[in-house]
């Protein structure tokens, strides 16, 4: 037992370790992996004043946001239909399929399409993109909390005089509104997060060029403080927001 | 109980169903149709006369071995991937149930942060004059810095590095619906831990394994960004033949027959894990 402890604190070791050196070295003064030159906040500052990565930080807000919404509306309402409909083999491939379909299937797949259809590239077809995948995961999350819901308030709702609308808006969204925020929360971080589908469907040019990205083109060519810093801020964000999303729905997230 | 009419079910998974029908179930069909056509002069497709060179072209010699190199490095991969995994999902179903959740989601949280960030993580620690090495020599191991960056064994590391937490999640998911009372049987009957472990723990977690090694091995094989970040560019994998061929080269129909191999192993393993996990069942109900 006391073995597999020390194993299980190892695997966080080698889990968090990596991401901590990356942090702890973003307020280092020298820049240098191996010399430690003082707290610093110098390369925050440089991060700031860099055009390039506030311009690619933007447009990834502007994606998530988006792909946020929009995959947040359609994937709880899949969730309500599914979670009443009679259940269809067929369905829950097509509902699981997103999220373990390789990206680059999918990114390919992707661009061949809107190529073929003439669809311009650019931040649009990137949050249609991946509206694709964060349906599924707000779908999957929503579905979990409705797995416990008592349908019967929604007929005594109905039974006491109340629309379907009403019903809806004052009964059932209360009380799946956690989830549905925790499944909003995930699919911000996921879209925020995504490289690959983005790549494919972003066309060319600065204009359209994501935070992540932005950080691919920057580590090809090596580890710089900057990059320390940026990596630093994403990854704190991420952890803030998937804490939030945990929290909201008491352990519940898919993968958790 | 659930007064809704099938046509107002219908209509709330309307639009979820049209998106993914239209912008994945389309796309994916359009990979198979693109397969039997032409590049065009200038990228894209010539819709031309029909032809069946992309499909050979794939089972060229060349393209095959870049294949089973990936699928070596994947397999080495899900092998380390499960080997740490599963000794730490089995730690975390022994702790208290209180702590339970916070340990899993400890293990889980890295797999929600962004990818590039987490195998960049890597480049910082195994470079030239990186953290490893400069430790090493520090401590007066070496004189020269090793060689750890663009290695094979740098992309094996970086992939398990990377998927390891979905590993400890499927199998803690199949460690915690495993009832108890069969392991304390055995062990009332006179069977060692080993022996338990390795004759009704295990067995009766497979299909967890089962899933856990699937999706490292497919995400692996069609992976492009850790091979090009750790490796160097200096080994191909499937993922990075594909990224190729639409980016670079600019043939589109070969790179759609290499995807379309992959989600056919992609297919392939997913069959063979469902029965898996079917035969597990059979066994758990005569067990």
């Amino acid at each position: 037992m006391r073995a597999l402890n020390g194993w299980l604190i190892a695997v966080y070791g080698f889990l968090y370790l990596p991401i901590a050196v990356l942090m702890v070295l973003s307020f280092n003064r020298s820049g240098m992996p191996t010399a430690w030159g003082g707290f610093s906040l110098e390369w925050y500052g440089k991060l700031a004043q860099n055009p390039k990565i506030i311009g690619a930080a933007w447009n990834s807000l502007v994606v998530a946001i988006w792909a946020t919404a929009i995959s947040t509306v359609l994937g709880t309402l899949l969730a309500l239909g599914v979670e009443r409909a009679r259940r269809s083999a067929a369905r829950e491939a097509l509902l699981f399929a997103p999220m373990i379909i390789p990206d680059i299937v999918l990114a390919i797949a992707l661009l061949s399409f809107f190529t073929l259809i003439k669809f311009t590239l650019g931040l649009r077809s990137i949050v249609m993109a991946h509206v694709v995948f964060n349906l599924a995961f707000v779908c999957a999350v929503v579905r979990a909390r409705l797995k416990s819901y008592d349908w019967s308030l929604n007929e005594a709702s109905r039974d006491l005089g109340a629309s379907a609308a009403a019903t809806f808006f004052r009964i059932t969204l209360p009380l799946i509104g956690p989830s549905v925020l925790a499944g909003g929360l995930l699919a911000f971080t996921l879209s925020i997060d995504e490289f690959i589908i983005a790549y494919f469907t972003a066309g060319a040019g600065q204009s359209s060029t994501t935070l992540p990205m932005q950080i691919y083109a920057m580590i090809r060519f090596g580890v710089t403080p900057e990059i320390n810093a940026m990596a630093t801020v994403v990854m704190g964000l991420s952890f803030v927001m998937i804490l939030a999303a945990q929290r909201l729905n008491r352990g519940r997230l898919p993968g958790t | 109980m659930r007064m809704i009419s099938r046509s107002a079910t219908w209509l709330l998974m309307l639009p979820g169903l049209l998106w993914l029908g239209l912008l994945m179930v389309v796309p994916c069909l359009l990979i198979f149709v693109l397969i039997f056509f032409e590049r065009g002069i200038y990228g894209g497709i010539d819709w031309g006369a029909p032809t069946l060179e992309n499909v050979t072209r794939v089972f060229d010699p060349l393209y095959l071995s870049i294949f089973l190199d990936s699928a070596v490095i994947a397999a080495v991969s899900t092998l380390a991937a499960l080997l740490i995994g599963y000794p730490a999902a089995y730690a975390i179903v022994k702790a208290p149930p209180s702590r339970q959740t916070a340990l899993l989601f400890l293990a889980i949280l890295p797999f929600w942060t962004n990818y590039l960030i987490r195998t960049y993580a890597w480049i910082v620690l195994l470079n030239p004059a990186g953290l490893i090495n400069s430790l090493l020599i520090w401590l007066g191991l070496r004189s020269e810095p090793l060689t750890l960056l663009y290695t094979k064994p740098a992309v094996v590391l970086g992939l398990v590095y990377s998927y390891t937490p979905f590993v400890i999640l499927a199998i803690y998911s199949a460690l915690q619906r495993l009832d108890p009372s069969y392991a304390e049987a055995s062990r009332d009957l006179g069977a060692g831990a080993a022996q338990t472990f390795l004759r009704i723990t295990l067995p009766l977690t497979a299909p967890g394994v089962a899933a856990g090694a699937v999706f490292v091995f497919v995400l692996s094989v069609g992976n492009f960004v850790t091979p090009d970040l750790l490796g160097g560019g200096k080994f191909q994998m499937v993922g990075n033949l594909i990224y190729d061929q639409f980016l670079s080269a600019r043939d589109w129909p070969f790179g759609a027959a290499l995807s379309a191999l992959l989600i056919g192993l992609m297919l392939l393993l997913l069959f063979a894990q469902a029965i898996a996990t079917l035969r597990a069942r059979g066994e758990h109900a005569r067990a």
